[in-house]
């Protein structure tokens, strides 16, 4: 018999190992935003909160880098990192937050209960500015320089071991 | 144990209550333009669009907020004029190509393109040497290649 003819058996085969490799991958649920790099689109957010202002692009354009935190209230694992923006507060940076589909007296209890690390809040009710940035989940954490151009994505809750590198990517974005 | 045991119970029952917010739909998020040619263009633009939340349905099959949100931003951006083609890009270029599930040529999906053509213009050619060799030979020859 000739070898050729074990030719589509082994390309057969070869797919088979493949989508049997690939079912038993975790999927990977995220979905990076391509707006690295790039400027932060225009937007005017109204205050979500009683206890600071709202948000608008000119905010991010004052020569100093900073972090874009989209979180929400109902937001189980913003609760988490609540304590890691704290102490990235603490070390000087400046965070903006965004809270998504929020209500005010929802955002006023969860910031008098986790912590209040922002200087401005905007209320973004329709997901507008998440759409915007590329941003498909709460929370995440957007690295902005000075001049309004997006750094740097973080997705997921803000931890312990994220502070430093968080920390060094904003030295260098400044 | 016996202390943590209620608190886990509580934690594990009020998460998949405390995982969503309770405001109401972004204002296009169900309801349908008023012309309905827009709002057939909306649809059959949803319908290609992933929904980002729950990744394996598009955004006019998910009821996610966020794909009610996406739905918003469709339909208002019709609304206002512009191409459906315009408004798929706007989400591609925020969200890369998988935000879209219609097909399009590009330097990684070429070869998803060119194979089937490649693999259609080799059987062609092993037909027509096949068939060409078969006319030229006549029934013996046949007979020949059923043993091979």
């Amino acid at each position: 018999m000739r070898w050729t003819l074990w030719v589509p058996l082994m390309l057969f085969a070869f797919f088979v190992g493949v989508a049997g490799y690939q079912l038993f991958q975790p999927k990977d649920e995220f979905i990076p935003s391509t707006m690295i790099g790039q400027a932060l689109p225009e937007f005017e957010l109204p205050a979500a909160s009683e206890t600071r202002p709202g948000v608008t692009t000119a905010d991010f354009k004052d020569g100093k880098s900073k972090l874009l935190n989209i979180w929400a209230s109902w937001c189980l694992p913003c609760i988490a990192e609540a304590p890691h923006l704290e102490s990235l507060k603490e070390e000087g940076v400046e965070i903006i937050g965004v809270a998504i589909r929020d209500k005010r007296e929802d955002v006023d209890e969860f910031l008098a209960t986790h912590g209040n690390p922002y200087s401005r809040i905007g209320a973004d009710e329709i997901s507008a500015v998440q759409l915007e940035i590329g941003s498909s989940g709460v929370p995440e954490t957007f690295v902005i320089d000075g001049e309004g151009n997006i750094i740097h994505q973080h997705i997921g809750d803000v931890r312990a071991r994220d502070v430093q590198r968080l920390l060094e990517i904003l030295e260098d974005a400044s | 144990m016996k202390r943590v045991l209620p608190l886990l119970a509580i934690v594990s029952l009020s998460l998949p209550l405390a995982a969503q917010d309770d405001l109401p739909p972004a204002p296009y998020a169900y309801t349908q333009l008023e012309d309905p040619a827009q709002e057939a263009e909306a649809v059959a633009l949803m319908e290609t669009l992933r929904c980002l939340k729950c990744q394996s349905q598009s955004i006019a099959d998910s009821d996610a907020p966020m794909a009610g949100d996406m739905r918003h931003q469709v339909r208002t951006r019709i609304a206002a004029g512009q191409e459906p083609e315009k408004i798929r890009q706007w989400l591609i270029d925020r969200y890369g190509d998988y935000v879209s599930y219609a097909p399009r040529v590009t330097s990684s999906t070429w070869p998803l393109f060119a194979i089937p053509l490649l693999l259609l213009l080799v059987a062609g050619a092993i037909l027509w040497r096949r068939i060409g060799r078969k006319s030229v030979g006549g029934p013996d020859q046949i007979l020949d290649e059923g043993d091979d």
